[in-house]
Parts: structure tokens; C-alpha cells; sequence
């Protein structure tokens, strides 16, 4: 788990990680320069160096960048969620840009995912088409790239997540921030870099509405202890 | 120096009297200096010495047997079970809202984030209680005042999970803006602000100190006037970032021991954290050097650094000779500190500039000299009388509940709550929208229940009554969720108390939360007065006792939820209701008058009623509990079918003369809830309604797309739903 000044979900999926699920968690510090021996790297959310000249744009500088870009080249699983999604396109580890929020609001709210992509080591414990119930939380998380990029990414079937109604329809006014093709995570090419803006920590126990997240935490688990075990 | 020679504007500027001027050159046996003068006119505020209010205040019941801190800390503590305390603490920023919404409303969010993180808690929970003139000609204020609260509080990553919003015309030109944080503290850790130990040293961590917000406190204790835009530089301006990191490092001082107190800067700077700090241990003093404060700006005079609010700072009383142990931490997360002096024993307050001494006050003049203002109030014209005969019943219920529900003071809140993360901290198990919010403590089953409450149109016509119905309120909110209510925090906003029936309000409120309190056994532990709420030409505010309360489940897998849960459950009425029409929505929306008495409220009905719904809740009897107030019982009820998702239909009403179809209907009597329930559990909560002398009535059965009543009103849930999400667009 990534910490720079500013980062805040940290805690919730640190959470996740260690009392639900009872992996084994280490935190690394923005200034470390060394990944302590992670099978993944988390990027979690919040505002990393306060965001002040444009989302994720200093985050991708810290020291400890350098080592995620390194391992991510290597095939190691990185995972960025909200800012750590802004923060991975920054660093060129995925494609695109996320802008203001259509609404020009911050949106804290449920969305309903449709997974196109089932066979990832981040999303291997979902269904393909399956719908997932994950709550949303920033101000600019509208999923942006140029047209050619797009069509890449479709055609590379890159897009994970797309914002959809209740039953996997996706739709235009069930699109909450105005993001190209719906787009809510997508992956790199490889496969092992995945960036959503949606807060899977948040619904990774019945008390908080519901578990749905918890599926990709448990998917990336088993994946990294499979490639313990190969 | 005789009082002649003190230039009269350089007193008004410092907000002093000169009769408050001769008390201090008694007390000195000489005058003071400019920088004396700018300290001593800051914490002689209003805002800081609360010499208009304290004597009232000290009538308000503030002991019980889980308060760990009461009132004169920066927050208060309860103790809420499994060795863990709840700190909490609410505070106004209506003058700087007033000027600057965005700026305002953020810096009172990290005002008083700072005060819950001096008492060594971690902040779980932020809550706003606003009140605006109506839309849309108010429309600036209420964008500046919530994008402000989400812009820092969605920052610094503490979610904002409940309060409540109102629009009345006496908020025009003074919008309130009361921010309340909640935080958890292992109860054996609570910090306090005490400069204990001469030879201590005094830390000053977070930002560099600038020019902003110079006189402050002074400006938050006037009436507004046509040269307040002018006072935009006493407006702060918030760096939620900074304050993260800020608020991280003071939680990693729990490592070390070598901190003994952690004092906010707040309203007036340097100055009164410094002298709080020392005025709260008997005999302490405390030397500092300006010159080691790190500064924004060149040039500043001793002057500029004692009084200015520059935001995200923090004075540390650190064990001498431990100093760098400290620096340490704070450099970890990149922030400056500064040892800038130390703890004496001289009780007073020295302030060095280099070699030179620049000012030197006795600690208690500073916290305690200012001279208490005895007012007298005297009542104003009585409030307009309503002859409830008068009023023509309703031509159309669903069409009036359908107006009601669409009025900006009953529709959903929901644009405003998706604007906040709410979430952040996988703590917060009963969302925003229903009555209280509820987070789950990390590590044990307890659940903490926040709300706030103050139906101000009520304490305008009656505000001894007004404000023991916003206790009862916030104490059923909590009720509502299943939880207990522990203890109060109040934010009393009033307007301009030179004015006798202004300061008539306080002592009224005053006497009517202190019955309240009393009554319901739940202790006042901390709070703040915001006065002066008026502009000048205008008429003053409502009285405004904001209530901010906390309570506690033991499990809160037991929490009750505000909407209906299961199709086919029933649905009660808990509570009798009165011909209560004085002072309600349906008055001003549909007919157009603020007028009457507010709804009469028992104490003791009112603890029965509760002693019902947690017995109830607790033996597992209940599926869904709704507090039901503003806007009446057929407003709570289409709230919990919205919260739902489905309807509910049931026969007709009749009520029972001299009980109006009106008042059944849109009456706000207090002390009421609408359940639901497993038609099983019926037997069982009858026996336990009659065991606590409580009325309950059976409305219907939850389920359908319709609230219908037979042949009195059917309303489809559609219709009900844009109604109500589309009141504040």
C-alpha cells in the first residue's frame, strides 16, 4: 500500500487487506525506495500531495514511483484506485486522462459496474457481465483519451469496468461523471496494471451496504499466492 | 497614558470599550502597548471571552457518568465503552460564511477538525448545520458554503455524514454555518491543552504565519455592515492538504511521550492558544520569541505574528530537552515546527522579540479579565396568534403532502450529501438522509450515532420552548437508530444581544436546553456561542441553538434504519399526536404564516416514548424507526417509503376529535416515530407500548409503488419521489 501526504483510503483498504482478509500488509511510504517485497502494489485514494496543480500530476514523482514503474515493467500487479488511477495515467503506466467530472461536482454515491473482463488476476473472481454495486468518490474522475486511444482500448478489450444501471445496461444517464464510453477501470495492455475510479474498500463488508469489492480484493489474493505457488 | 490620550478609533479597531480600557491600565497600573492592546482586544471578543454569555452558560448541565471532558477544553469527551472515548465539539463560522461562503465554510471545517485533534483523537466524522435566506436568491451562499465543506473535508479525507440545511428569510444576509466534528480516542490517551511544567518547551508546528485573518475574532463579534466585503482579508483561507498531514503527524505523537499538550490555533492566534493553554494550569506563564515563528511574509511586527489566524497550525507543549524526538515526526511528514519558547511559572504571558521585550500580561487578564457584560433582556411583542379555527382543512392531501415534500426545508438532502464523501474510513454503517448517521467504532461492535437539530422557527416563536424541542428532536434522531444519546454539544447563534430582547432569547434558550437536558439525563460537554448575527438596517436571525449530539449502541448490528426494510412489514404510529399546528411547515408553506405556539412538548412523554423504541429496538421487535417532526407525521411517512424504495397502503385516517385532519395529518407533535415492524412481533410491542403508557397505531402495510390511505389519498411513489428530489434544485 502506497502512502503519499495526502492519501487517505489507505486506511480502508489497509482494512480490507488485513482484518477481512487477513493478508499480509505492508505500507510503503512515498519517500521508500524499495517495495519491501509486495506481490502487489496498491495506489489507493485521496488527494496525494494535495492535487493542487492537477490530479496524480506530483504524485508520479515521489521516490517511490521510480519502484512501481520498475515493477509494473516486470509484470508485478498494480492496482490504483480513484487517485491511484490519476496517478498511474500520470505516469504513463495506463492511457488517458481523467477530468473534471461532467456535473463540475464532486459525486460521492453507488454506482453499478458491469465487468467485461473476468479473466485478470484483479477481477478473476467476478463473472464476465456480471454487475458490482461500488460506491464512487471524487470530483474529477470522467475518463477521457483521444479517439484512436478509445479504439484501442476497445479493440484490445482494455476496459474492465463501465458504469451501468442496475442490470448491466450501459447507458448515458447511468454514467455519473460523464466518462468517455462509460469507462470507470480499465488495464494496460500486459494485463497487470489496473486503474478504476471506483472504491472497492468501501463495500468489502455487509455493515457498509454491501461486498461486492471484495471480490477483486479476494481475486487479487489468489493470484499473487498462485504465482507463490507456480 | 489617561484615556483621553488612546486615540478612540485605535479602540474601535481592537473592538474594545473604553470601559474595558480602564479596567486594563487598573490591572496593569499602566497602559498597555500596541501589541498588548491588539492581544487584550482579541480575547476580550465576544467570540473568545464569551463575556455576554458565560454567566448563562454556567446554568446548562455539563456532568454525568460517561462525560470524560466537559466544557473549557477543546472539545468535550464521552466515554462510549471498549476503553474508547468520543470527542466532539461544534463550532459557528457565520461571519467569515457571510463574507467569503467557500473560504469560510472551509476553514470553520478545519477549525474545528484541529480542536477534536488536540484532544489526541483521530477526527471519524464531520457534520454541518446550515441555514441560508430562501433559493434562489441565497443560491451564492449555499454553492459557496457546500462546495467549501466538501473542498475540505473531502481533502483531508474525514467524512461528512449528517447535519441539516434550512432556508428562511432571516438568514438572507446571515447565513449560519455550525460545523461539528466527531473523533475517537482511546480513552487513556485524551489529550489535554494544559502548559504544564515550567522549562517546557513551545512548539509551533504546520503553516508559517501570515497576515491573514488579522482581528478575526474582532470582526466575528460585530454586527455585519456595508464595510464587511471590506473585511475580506480577516477571512481565512484553508489548505486541507496541509492540515492532512498536520493531523496524521499529531497522531503519530502518540509513539513518543514526550508530549504533554496539543493546543489548536484558532480564532485570535498565537495569542489565545498560548494563553488558554497557560490559563487552564494554576500559575503557569509562558515566554516566547516571535522572532522564531516562521513566517509567510517579510517585515511582520510583533504585532502582525501574535494576532494573525493564519490556518493548519498547532502549538505543542513538548518535555524539555525532547524537542528534536518531536521535530522529528513532524519532518517525517514535511512540516515545519519551530520551538518558539517555553512554559514559565510566572503566570503571565511574555512576548520577546529577540532581546526586547514586546508585550508582558498577566495569563488571567488575558482568559479571565475581561469584564462580564450584564445584560438585561426584556420580551418582545408577543409571537402572532394563531386561531387554528380559522384555518380551512386541506382541499387535497396528496396534493399538499406532494407540496410539502417539495418545500426546501423537507426535500431530500441528497444533492447536497452526494457533493460529500461520506463513506471514506469504512466506518459509516448508517449513510446520510435518514435521521442520525451512525460509524462503527474499528475493532469493537459499538456504534456511534451523530446528528444535529434546531428547528429555529419554533425558538423565534418561543424560544425557551424552541429549544427544548431541539433537544428532544436530536435526542430522537439518535433514538431512531437504535443507539442511547450521551451528551450535547450546542452552537447557539443569536443576533445582536445589546439588544434587550435578544439577550430576553439567550436566557430563554439557555433555560429551556438546560431543562431539556436535565430532563433527558444527557450532559452539554462542550460548545460555542456565535452572537451578533444581525446586519445592520436588517432584522437579526432566529435564535439558533443548534444541537449536536452523540450516542451510543453496544452492537450495532442492532441499528435501525430511517425507511422501511421489508415489503408486508407493518407500519405504526409510536406517539400521540395534538392539534400542534403553531409554527409548522404546512402553516408557512401552505398558508403562508409563521405564527402560534410550537408544538407542546412533555419530557416526560417524551422519555417514555424513547425508553419504547430502544426497548423495542433492542429486543429485536423493530425493522426500520423514523423520527417524525418537521413537516408531520404524513411527511415521515412518504420519507420512509422513499428511503424504501416501495409504498405503503393502509385504511383510511379518521382521527379522533378534537384531534384535526390537519393536525393528524401535518402537525409537528413532538415525542412521535413511525415504525416498522414484523406483524409478529405486534403482540409484544402492544404489551410494551401499554407497559410505557404510549399510544401506538397501526397505519398499513409497507410494500406497493403507492402511499395510499384508503380513500383519503393515493399518491404514486413516482410522484412522491420528484416531488422530493427536486426541492432544491
Amino acid at each position: 500500500m502506497v502512502v503519499f501526504p495526502g492519501t487517505w483510503s489507505d486506511r480502508d483498504c489497509g482494512w480490507v487487506i488485513d482484518q477481512v482478509l487477513g493478508a499480509e500488509l505492508r505500507y510503503l511510504w512515498h519517500k521508500d525506495a524499495d517495495l519491501k517485497g509486495c506481490d502487489c502494489v496498491i495506489l489507493p485514494g485521496g488527494f496525494a500531495y494535495g492535487d493542487y496543480l492537477r490530479t496524480g500530476a506530483i504524485a508520479r514523482f515521489a521516490p517511490v514511483m521510480e519502484k512501481v514503474i520498475e515493477f509494473a515493467d516486470q509484470g508485478g500487479l498494480v492496482w490504483g484506485i480513484c487517485n491511484g488511477f490519476q496517478i498511474l495515467c500520470e505516469a504513463d503506466l495506463l492511457p488517458g486522462a481523467l477530468i473534471r467530472n461532467s456535473s463540475l461536482e464532486f459525486r460521492c454515491e453507488w454506482t453499478h459496474l458491469v465487468v467485461e473482463r473476468a479473466d485478470l488476476p484483479f477481477t478473476s473472481g467476478c463473472e464476465e457481465r456480471e454487475v458490482l454495486r461500488i460506491p464512487i468518490s471524487h470530483g474529477e474522475g470522467s475518463y477521457f483519451a483521444d479517439p484512436a486511444t478509445l479504439s484501442r482500448l476497445e479493440q484490445n478489450g482494455q476496459v474492465v469496468f463501465r458504469y451501468s444501471d442496475v442490470e448491466g445496461r450501459v447507458r448515458p444517464n447511468a454514467n455519473p461523471n460523464g466518462s468517455l464510453h462509460s469507462i470507470a477501470g480499465i488495464v494496460n495492455e500486459r494485463g497487470n496494471v489496473l486503474g478504476m475510479m471506483p472504491h472497492p474498500e468501501r463495500c468489502a463488508e455487509p455493515e457498509l451496504g454491501g461486498t461486492d469489492g471484495l471480490k477483486l480484493f479476494r481475486s487479487v489474493m489468489h493470484s499473487a499466492v498462485e504465482v507463490l505457488t507456480v | 497614558m489617561s484615556l483621553k490620550q488612546i486615540d478612540e478609533r485605535r479602540l474601535r479597531e481592537v473592538a474594545l470599550t473604553p470601559d474595558e480600557y480602564r479596567v486594563i491600565v487598573q490591572a496593569l497600573k499602566r497602559p498597555p502597548n500596541d501589541v498588548e492592546l491588539g492581544m487584550l482586544g482579541v480575547l476580550w471578543s465576544e467570540h473568545c471571552s464569551y463575556k455576554t454569555s458565560k454567566e448563562l452558560l454556567r446554568k446548562l448541565p455539563s456532568t454525568g457518568p460517561a462525560v470524560l471532558q466537559g466544557p473549557g477544553e477543546n472539545a468535550g469527551a464521552v466515554s462510549i465503552g471498549g476503553g474508547w472515548a468520543a470527542v466532539f465539539k461544534i463550532e459557528s463560522h457565520n461571519h467569515p460564511s457571510a463574507i467569503e461562503p467557500y473560504q469560510g465554510a472551509a476553514t470553520g471545517v478545519g477549525g474545528i477538525l484541529r480542536d477534536v485533534i488536540a484532544m489526541g483523537a483521530r477526527p471519524i466524522a464531520l457534520l454541518d448545520s446550515l441555514r441560508f435566506g430562501p433559493l434562489p436568491a441565497s443560491r451564492r451562499h449555499f454553492e459557496g458554503v457546500v462546495a467549501g465543506i466538501g473542498g475540505y473535508g473531502n481533502c483531508i479525507g474525514v467524512p461528512t455524514v449528517a447535519g441539516e440545511g434550512y432556508f428562511e428569510d432571516c438568514y438572507a444576509n446571515n447565513p449560519l454555518v455550525n460545523a461539528m466534528c466527531v473523533g475517537l480516542v482511546r480513552a487513556d490517551q485524551l489529550m489535554r491543552a494544559r502548559a504544564e511544567g515550567a522549562g517546557n518547551r513551545l512548539l509551533l508546528v504546520g503553516a508559517d504565519t501570515g497576515r491573514d485573518g488579522i482581528h478575526g475574532a474582532s470582526f466575528a463579534s460585530l454586527e455585519l455592515d456595508e464595510d464587511s466585503a471590506s473585511r475580506r482579508p480577516a477571512v481565512q483561507v484553508g489548505n486541507p492538504f496541509l492540515e492532512k498531514c498536520l493531523l496524521e503527524a499529531c497522531m503519530d505523537l502518540t509513539r513518543t511521550d514526550a508530549v504533554v499538550a496539543i493546543q489548536d490555533l484558532g480564532a485570535a492566534g498565537l495569542t489565545s492558544s498560548v494563553a488558554e493553554c497557560a490559563g487552564r494550569v494554576a500559575g503557569a506563564g509562558a515566554r516566547i520569541d516571535v522572532l522564531r515563528v516562521p513566517r509567510r511574509e517579510r517585515s511582520m511586527s510583533p504585532y502582525d505574528v501574535m494576532l494573525s489566524e493564519s490556518q493548519e497550525r498547532m502549538l505543542v507543549v513538548v518535555r524539555r530537552g525532547r524537542e528534536r524526538e518531536v521535530q522529528r515526526i513532524f519532518e517525517e511528514w514535511d512540516l515545519t515546527s519551530a520551538v518558539i519558547g517555553e512554559v514559565t511559572d510566572d503566570g503571565a504571558v511574555t512576548v520577546m522579540e529577540g532581546e526586547d521585550e514586546v508585550a508582558r500580561l498577566p495569563v488571567k487578564l488575558l482568559t479571565e479579565g475581561a469584564p462580564l457584560r450584564r445584560l438585561t433582556g426584556v420580551p418582545p411583542e408577543p409571537a402572532p396568534i394563531l386561531v387554528i379555527d380559522s384555518l380551512p382543512p386541506p382541499a387535497d392531501l396528496g396534493a399538499t403532502l406532494l407540496q410539502l415534500l417539495a418545500s426546501p426545508n423537507l426535500c431530500s438532502r441528497m444533492p447536497v450529501i452526494r457533493r460529500y464523501d461520506h463513506m471514506v474510513g469504512d466506518s459509516t454503517v448508517i449513510e446520510p438522509g435518514g435521521d442520525a448517521a451512525m460509524l462503527r467504532v474499528k475493532g469493537t461492535r459499538v456504534g456511534l450515532a451523530v446528528t444535529t437539530a434546531c428547528n429555529s422557527r419554533y425558538c423565534e416563536l418561543d424560544p425557551n420552548l424552541g429549544a427544548q424541542l431541539a433537544v428532544a428532536e436530536a435526542a430522537r434522531n439518535i433514538i431512531a437508530t437504535g443507539a442511547q444519546p450521551l451528551a450535547v454539544t450546542d452552537c447557539l447563534n443569536f443576533a445582536n444581544p445589546d439588544r434587550p430582547e435578544v439577550y430576553w432569547q439567550m436566557e430563554e434558550t439557555v433555560a429551556g436546553l438546560a431543562q431539556a437536558c436535565r430532563a433527558l439525563e444527557i450532559p452539554i460537554v462542550s460548545g460555542n456561542v456565535s452572537l451578533y448575527n444581525e446586519s445592520s438596517g436588517g432584522a437579526g436571525i432566529y435564535p439558533t441553538p443548534v444541537v449536536g449530539m452523540v450516542g451510543q449502541i453496544d452492537d450495532y448490528a442492532e441499528r435501525l434504519h430511517a425507511g422501511f426494510r421489508h415489503e408486508c412489514d407493518f407500519v405504526l404510529l409510536i406517539g400521540s399526536s395534538h392539534n400542534d399546528l403553531g409554527g409548522t411547515e404546512y402553516l408557512k408553506v401552505v398558508h403562508g404564516k409563521v405564527a402560534g405556539r410550537p408544538p407542546a412538548l412533555d419530557l416526560v412523554r417524551e422519555r417514555a416514548v424513547s425508553r419504547l423504541i430502544l426497548t423495542a429496538a433492542h429486543a429485536g421487535l423493530l425493522r426500520s424507526a423514523h423520527d417524525c417532526s418537521d413537516g408531520g407525521m404524513l411527511v415521515a411517512l412518504a420519507e420512509a417509503c422513499l428511503l424504501a424504495g416501495f409504498g405503503m397502503r393502509g385504511p383510511a385516517l379518521e382521527p379522533e376529535p378534537p384531534l384535526r385532519l390537519d393536525a393528524a395529518f401535518f402537525g409537528e407533535s413532538p415525542s412521535r416515530f413511525i415504525v416498522s415492524a414484523p406483524s409478529r412481533a405486534m403482540p409484544e410491542l402492544q404489551s410494551l407500548a401499554r407497559r410505557h403508557h404510549v399510544e401506538i397505531a397501526l397505519l398499513g402495510l409497507a410494500g406497493g409503488d403507492v402511499l395510499e390511505l384508503e380513500g383519503q389519498l393515493r399518491v404514486p411513489l413516482s410522484d412522491l419521489r420528484q416531488a422530493w428530489e427536486g426541492g432544491l434544485a
